[in-house]
């Protein structure tokens, strides 16, 4: 799991994705794609190193509204998911809601949020936290109900009361599911900002896609599809790393999987 | 020793799941006593409800009738009176070998400090004090149960109640561990109630064995192990030990069934 291994995973996935650019330079080169329906790479990354500092102002517009949104749909996540494990009553009732509501397309949600809350970044905040959310509600109430039950059975015949079977079995038990669900959205969250952004926004990568695209500038539509996607990925390592540093006991390998290891 | 409270008394016990119909007796009637620093192993078929009597025991379940005191004092409903030793090592993968110890010790209510302090001592003292800050997935099966076993020595109930610790192992590991268990048990002796399903280690380890008949479970036959202590493994040649053996084996035949390792 040391860098070794992350160098291992990493390297496919860059290769092919460098070789993947290059074949699109060929194409470009070789004048089979006319420019302004599909630049080159390095037309692109000209054009970004042309327009960086504006381009920096929106990705750290985006940045911001992202990671505020993200810390809150994480709390909200939490708190709700702590009060249904307490609650099973609540939680026999509201959960199937929840599933339910996460078929409402948030593109609907978006335009009626500028409605409710105006032009301010509340509304866009609670887009993204209402994305990040769900999938961290899920994942803490699936890790705080899946506790090992021979452990369980342990714990209770030695004489364990609620509150030292959730501190000390259901909560790190849950741990390790939470951080799947705050991978999920770490990589949600970014797109979901940018999609608040392109419903009404005067700044921030999803507003200066919209106008680029408009403009007829692909070149810089790909630049902020870029930055979009180092975001997402920087986000993403950020919660990977956190999990590394928080849990040093899973045997390696011996995990169920969808992790970078 | 025999004027004193036992350890544990079990009076009548009888539990049935389910009702009308589909209901099934699991304990007819169990009725037996573990003395103050006693071995005593329990042998039954599969299925003849030894979990169910621990569940009972240990205070998850309540029975339908009879009494449990442990150390004098009823019992029936009653958690957190025994320490406890299961058949999976149950180790917690997020904690380590020595704060695994230590986690019976705080959920009994001894001081963290001194946890701490008997945890260590203790790994050293068992052998295992490189393992004290490893993972458990680190240890192998019978190491795990060492540290499994530890925990419930170390838990200052008076009474430990162990469900198969070996079961799972293999029979190498398990001679060693029976080994181990005896003389770390010797000197130091608890009262126990052990269950297994094999005549040879509960003659090796016991007291006093009792033999369980299928469920609706009851204690049919009751037997002492006369043998002095220390022992070893060397009483399995004697001809006294293999009396009791055959003798044991047939009351459990005489109900149809003999649990697995009983030969």
């Amino acid at each position: 799991m040391g860098n070794k291994g992350t160098l291992r995973v990493i390297w496919p996935p860059a290769a092919l994705s460098l070789l993947g650019l290059a074949a699109w330079q060929l194409v470009s080169d070789l004048g089979l794609i006319e420019p302004w329906l599909l630049p080159s790479p390095l037309a692109i990354a000209r054009e970004a190193l042309a327009i960086a500092p504006r381009l920096l102002e929106h990705a750290a517009a985006t940045a911001q509204l992202t990671l505020i949104g993200f810390a809150a749909g994480t709390a909200a996540g939490l708190a709700l998911a702590a009060l249904l494990h307490l609650l099973p009553g609540v939680k026999a009732a509201l959960y199937p809601l929840l599933v339910l509501s996460q078929n409402i397309p948030i593109i609907v949600i978006g335009p009626l949020f500028l409605i409710w809350f105006g032009f301010t970044l509340l509304p866009k905040v609670l887009l993204v936290a209402l994305v990040c959310f769900f999938p961290v509600c899920v994942a803490m109430l699936t890790g705080l109900a899946q506790s090992d039950p021979h452990l369980a059975e342990y714990m209770r015949m030695i004489g364990a009361n609620k509150r030292e079977m959730l501190w000390k079995l259901e909560l790190p038990n849950a741990m390790p599911y939470l951080f799947s669900g705050l991978k999920i959205a770490a990589t949600y969250s970014v797109m979901s900002g940018v999609i608040a952004e392109w419903i009404g926004a005067e700044k921030g990568l999803g507003y200066f896609m919209l106008l680029s695209s408009k403009g007829f500038q692909p070149a810089r539509v790909f630049a902020a599809v870029a930055l979009v996607v180092a975001m997402s990925l920087a986000l993403f390592a950020a919660a990977a790393a956190a999990e590394r540093l928080f849990i040093r006991w899973r045997p390696a390998g011996g995990d169920e999987g969808g992790r970078p290891k | 020793m025999k004027d004193a409270v036992p350890a544990l008394e079990i009076a009548g016990l009888r539990k049935s799941f389910g009702r009308g119909k589909t209901s099934r007796e699991v304990l007819g009637g169990v009725s037996l006593t573990v003395n103050e620093g006693e071995f005593v192993s329990l042998i039954g078929p599969s299925g003849s409800g030894k979990t169910t009597l621990f569940r009972l025991i240990g205070g998850l379940e309540r029975p339908d009738a009879g009494d449990i005191r442990i150390g004098g004092r009823p019992a029936n409903g009653r958690r957190g009176l025994i320490a406890y030793m299961p058949q999976q090592a149950s180790l917690m993968p997020w904690r380590t070998v020595a704060a695994n110890v230590e986690l019976a010790l705080e959920i009994a209510g001894v001081p963290r400090r001194e946890a701490r302090t008997q945890s260590r001592e203790w790994l050293a003292r068992i052998g295992l004090g490189d393992y004290a800050e490893t993972y458990p997935h680190l240890l192998s099966g019978g190491m795990q149960q060492r540290v499994s076993f530890l925990r419930a020595l170390l838990a200052p109930q008076p009474l430990m109640c162990l469900d198969e610790p070996f079961g799972a192992l293999d029979a190498l590991t398990r001679l060693k561990m029976q080994r181990w268990l005896l003389s770390i048990w010797e000197q130091n002796r608890r009262a126990v109630l052990f269950v297994t399903h094999s005549i040879e280690e509960a003659l090796l380890l016991s007291d006093r064995v009792l033999v369980l008949s299928p469920s609706p479970a009851a204690v049919i036959y009751e037997r002492k192990v006369p043998f002095p202590r220390p022992r070893d493994e060397a009483l399995w040649t004697s001809p006294e030990f293999n009396a009791i053996k055959q003798d044991i084996y047939e009351r459990l035949q005489a109900y149809g069934e003999v649990g697995e390792g009983a030969r």
